[in-house]
């Protein structure tokens, strides 16, 4: 079975949620809609106190050369446009709406049947994919045109489809698959035709042999894609892991997937894309996974983005009296929330709550050099010697040792026997080499 | 063993005179006089690159070594047929008091100690998205023991003999909570210990002495010491006399004087007028 | 309810801990303990027992008063040194040279460099080491195995196989004459000959060495290297001059070679981290012991290899990187 050679791990799966179908939630009577919900350059409010919007209507637009546009998921008056307490506990600025019904932009086509020749040239299909705001839906949200815009003097061989979903708990990629197979196969045929390329791989990972079946089959009715199954490790859903897996070929170090003749792309992004360029559905609306052991209902829910979570939790039963932490994304690489009133933004992939006794930190210990972390880095690091020189300031011998390669997977910190806070150290260490390196570009 | 032990005195001899710096001998009796601390807080890298500018320059107009203070400053000026520039004692000033009483926590943080990933990570377990982080950053950078974390508020405390302001704790506080101010007569001093940006309403709600922005002090101060600024009061310690009379003002308590007697609360007067 | 939890991800840890490391350890070294004591008896018994009874109050002591830090011995990194110590003296070795013994591995070794794995060398073995210089008669005085196994005081004694050779080497004597007076393979493979407490029986040790390998608690790498390069060395040595050189089959039971490569080589702390850096460290120790053996002044090799090693390991772990993703090729 395919899988990336170097590192790696393999928690519980815990994947409570995989049989449980798509649920739609209602719409809320607020929503509070992040301007910043991918990586890049905020998008700037083009709505006012005041102004009636309706749903997939843009509301900010994207500024810069890497930047994405922003939809409204409701329709109803602007509240205001304010700074709004997010997941990290500080104010971002955000569009709220109040809702009034569920009127769409007349653009939109809102029939549900499978539409699969795409009329639309590469160029105006990447122009379409910028318009829509879609962005990465693995949860790193990095605008998609941009790495369908092939720099001059490379070019794609492959399009590789995540359907990995390597984190615990994480389902909604699975059912995202199991329920719209057909869309997302048409949504990788017009990002193969946007990309001049005749050859898609999609890797799923052992646990879902259903969708594995499902997409096999599927796979047969469109040309030029083929589906592949990978062990179960994480990091594999990592891309460069995942490009290793399939077509075994190394992103160097500080390069991009591109040079080596591959854009990847999440299976919830194709199709989004399917949506954006058959539906002209703008990005608005995500699966987003509810899981917890505690959860009374673990479910994947179809969510309006800038729905609070809390409004999601409810619906899966309310939060549990053991509550002892809110995650947002999976448990390896999500993020802690301090406030679960925080909005749903287009990356959140999923809700964890984790009981109390699983929330604390294990006690911090000397390093006992058992050098299990540097087994474990599926960058071929040396994590105990990233971490010690961040903590003793030493930015420029922490560069040197390629602390910029981390890709903050965990599977170091998850490893260590003796408790240390490796990741949280490389991570300081990164902030200040990143800051190093733009004042030395400038 | 003895050719061998002439040999090498004659290579050291020749390598020694060929590789002569000619230094001014100043630079060297310089160094004797400074406390040889190597902290930076001159501006210089060290000792030695300080005692160099001091002699190279022929000045000492804006050089000055905080941890020698006047009495080396002095010696200096008399070695070098200088004038040594009168210096006002500084220190440095935490201007932040979100302690767990005044800002209890909203959330418990666990993780490595360390401010700046704190702050990278989240507002802070006190929910004010400027205050004090209490991980001990300014603790880890300080070479004079000069600071450390008070166990019950969770809040630092500077010593007011150890600190030189010599600003490590000021760089290295992610926030930008600590500033160098005066030390002031008899060592006291006031200023505003809360550097919270937002609208009262919303300061007030993560911590109860938070400054909310309303003005009072800006229009008791008779010296015209304290201006506002985005929902902020401040107070330039040039301009204050430590009158105290902000910090009767102050509806939140967000003004601090610093060893100040304690003044007796005078007896409420009877609410009927005496005829 | 109480307050939430925030902190940076991952929210998961695995179930490795020091401690599960640490017993892992201890158990594997269960059986050479057992044998151990099956061939010389009580003071087997007390000499362990006097030296993990040491190295644990020593280190607690040391901790809470000399390095101001929180006195836990709880990971059972006391008990794993003071039962190596054991295992590399003879059992007769009287209990205040143990107890002076475990004190300077704990103290010199481990609290003065800074405690559990800040430490540059190997503990028990700069124990055994202070101990043979200082007491060089105690130290090289071993018990016949399966005499006088009821009393404390052991009088019948007798030379490791490696101590014979050497003598009778030094002597003159022809090999095939001294190979007839050492112990049979078979003696040497289960412990039935002189040698320290727990370096005799080689099936003992391989037991857990094979558990630990098992349990994920060490990797081959330092093992295989260590004895691959100790069967080539010797070899090639026996066959360039079989009258002079000793057969590598001696070499692999004889001493401590067997509980050097599965015990003492593969601590963690004192170890290289990657796994190039552990097969050159493994060599190396394979080079050293070998040529202390037939040319050095000391009959057995092992510990001072793998001291002389472990100075080097800083070095090693310099020079040998894992190899990075996507590691752009010089040149």
């Amino acid at each position: 079975m395919k899988t990336f050679k170097l590192g790696g791990i393999h928690p519980e799966e815990n994947k409570i949620s995989a049989q449980q179908p798509i649920e739609v939630v209602p719409i809320p009577k607020t929503v509070f809609i992040p301007v910043s919900q991918h990586l890049g350059t905020p998008a700037k409010p083009i709505v006012e106190k005041g102004d009636v919007v309706k749903t997939g209507q843009l509301i900010a637009k994207g500024e810069g050369f890497i930047s994405a546009n922003v939809h409204s998921s409701v329709s109803g008056t602007v509240l205001k446009v304010d700074e709004i307490v997010d997941y990290s506990g500080y104010r971002r600025l955000s569009i709220v709406i109040e809702t009034e019904g569920d009127e769409w932009m007349d653009t939109i086509d809102r029939s549900t049947e499978l539409k699969k020749e795409c009329t639309l040239d590469s160029k105006a299909i990447i122009g379409r994919i910028n318009e829509m705001g879609i962005v990465g839906m693995g949860g790193a949200t990095f605008p998609s045109y941009v790495k369908l815009n092939v720099p001059h003097g490379k070019k794609a061989e492959y399009l590789l489809i995540n359907g990995v979903e390597c984190e615990p708990y994480l389902t909604s990629d699975h059912r995202l698959m199991l329920e719209k197979g057909r869309e997302i196969m048409v949504g990788i045929t017009i990002l193969m035709k946007a990309l001049h390329v005749n050859k898609a791989m999609i890797g799923i990972e052992n646990n879902k042999k259903d969708a594995f079946q499902l997409m096999t089959d599927l796979a047969k009715e469109f040309q030029g894609i083929t589906v592949h199954t990978l062990k179960v490790k994480y990091p594999q859903g990592a891309e460069k892991q995942l490009i290793k897996a399939l077509i075994n070929r190394e992103v160097p170090s500080g390069k991009l997937p591109i040079e080596v003749g591959c854009v990847v792309h999440n299976v919830g992004t194709a199709f989004a894309v399917y949506e954006a360029i058959q539906k002209n559905k703008p990005l608005f609306e995500r699966i987003v996974t509810v899981t917890g052991k505690s959860i009374k209902k673990p479910s994947n829910l179809l969510t309006r983005v800038g729905t609070s979570i809390s409004d999601l939790i409810a619906m899966t039963g309310g939060l549990p009296d053991d509550s002892g932490k809110i995650i947002s994304g999976g448990p390896m690489m999500g993020r802690a929330l301090s406030n679960a009133d925080a909005p749903i933004t287009k990356g959140t992939s999923g809700i964890l709550v984790m009981p109390e006794k699983e929330s604390k930190r294990v006690a911090t210990m000397n390093c006992i050099r058992c050098g299990r972390c540097v087994t474990v880095c599926a960058m071929g690091l040396e994590p105990f010697l990233l971490a010690k020189l961040a903590e003793n300031q030493s930015w420029e011998e922490a560069e040197a040792e390629h602390i910029m390669d981390c890709m903050e997977c965990g599977s170091c910190q998850y490893t260590c026997p003796s408790g240390r806070p490796l990741l949280d150290h490389v991570r300081v260490g990164k902030n200040e080499v990143a800051k190093i390196i733009r004042t030395r570009k400038n | 063993m003895f050719a061998i032990g002439i040999t090498a005195a004659i290579i050291l001899y020749i390598v020694a005179q060929k590789f002569k710096v000619i230094e001014n001998p100043l630079i060297d009796e310089v160094v004797e006089l400074l406390p040889g601390a190597h902290c930076g807080g001159c501006g210089y890298p060290g000792c030695r690159a300080l005692a160099e500018t001091m002699v190279k320059r022929g000045s000492l107009e804006n050089l000055n070594c905080p941890v020698g203070g006047k009495e080396v400053m002095g010696q200096i000026a008399a070695l070098l047929g200088l004038v040594a520039e009168e210096k006002e004692p500084m220190i440095a000033v935490l201007r932040c008091n979100g302690s767990k009483l005044n800002a209890p926590d909203k959330v418990l943080y666990e993780g490595a100690t360390s401010c700046s990933f704190l702050h990278q990570l989240n507002v802070g377990e006190s929910g004010c998205p400027y205050g004090c982080l209490g991980q001990g950053d300014c603790v880890f950078s300080c070479k004079f023991d000069a600071i450390a974390i008070d166990s019950k508020t969770g809040l630092p405390v500077i010593d007011n003999e150890n600190c030189i302001a010599c600003g490590a704790c000021v760089k290295a506080c992610p926030r930008q909570i600590i500033e160098i101010r005066f030390k002031g007569k008899k060592d006291r001093r006031i200023y505003v210990s809360c550097v919270n940006k937002e609208k009262g309403g919303i300061a007030r709600k993560n911590c109860s002495v938070a400054c909310i922005g309303c003005g009072k002090c800006v229009k008791i101060c008779p010296y015209e010491a304290i201006t506002m600024e985005n929902n902020l009061a401040y107070i330039n310690f040039e301009k204050c006399k430590l009158c105290r009379k902000c910090v009767k003002e102050c509806p939140t308590n967000a003004i601090t004087e610093l060893n100040f007697p304690v003044i007796k609360e005078k007896a409420q007067p009877n609410t009927e007028v005496e005829a | 309810m109480n307050l939430i939890t925030v902190s940076g991800s991952p929210h998961l840890h695995g179930d490795l801990s020091v401690k599960k490391i640490m017993w892992g350890v201890v158990f594997a070294m269960l059986p050479a303990m057992l044998v151990s004591i099956w061939y010389f008896g009580i003071s087997a018994l007390t000499t362990t027992a006097v030296a993990v009874a040491t190295c644990v109050a020593a280190e607690y002591l040391m901790k809470k008063y000399l390095l101001n830090e929180d006195p836990s011995v709880s990971d059972g990194s006391a008990i794993i040194t003071g039962m190596l110590l054991s295992f590399n003296v003879p059992s007769s070795l009287p209990w205040w040279q143990t107890v002076l013994g475990s004190i300077f591995a704990i103290g010199v070794a481990k609290i003065a460099f800074g405690g559990l794995g800040k430490n540059l060398f190997n503990p028990a073995l700069v124990g055994r080491i202070f101990l043979l210089i200082s007491f060089p008669v105690n130290m090289t005085t071993w018990p016949v195995p399966l005499s006088n196994r009821w009393v404390l005081v052991d009088a019948l004694t007798g030379p490791t196989p490696l101590g014979r050779l050497k003598e009778g080497l030094a002597n003159g004597e022809t090999l095939t004459a001294l190979k007839a007076q050492l112990p049979a393979y078979q003696d040497m493979f289960m412990g039935q000959h002189g040698g320290s407490l727990g370096e005799v029986s080689a099936v003992a040790i391989i037991l857990g060495g094979l558990y630990m390998l098992y349990r994920g608690i060490i990797t081959w790498h330092i093992p295989a290297a260590y004895l691959l390069t100790v069967a080539a060395f010797t070899g090639i040595l026996y066959m360039i001059d079989p009258t002079h050189f000793i057969d590598p089959i001696f070499h692999l039971l004889a001493g401590g070679l067997m509980l050097g490569a599965f015990f003492m080589a593969t601590d963690m702390v004192t170890s290289p981290m990657s796994h190039k850096g552990m097969l050159v460290f493994g060599v190396g120790c394979g080079l050293l012991t070998v040529s202390i053996r037939n040319w050095g002044v000391y009959p057995e090799g092992v510990s001072f290899a793998i001291l002389i090693m472990n100075a080097f390991v800083p070095l090693i772990n310099k020079g040998f990187k894992p190899k990075r993703f996507g590691e752009v090729a010089h040149g």
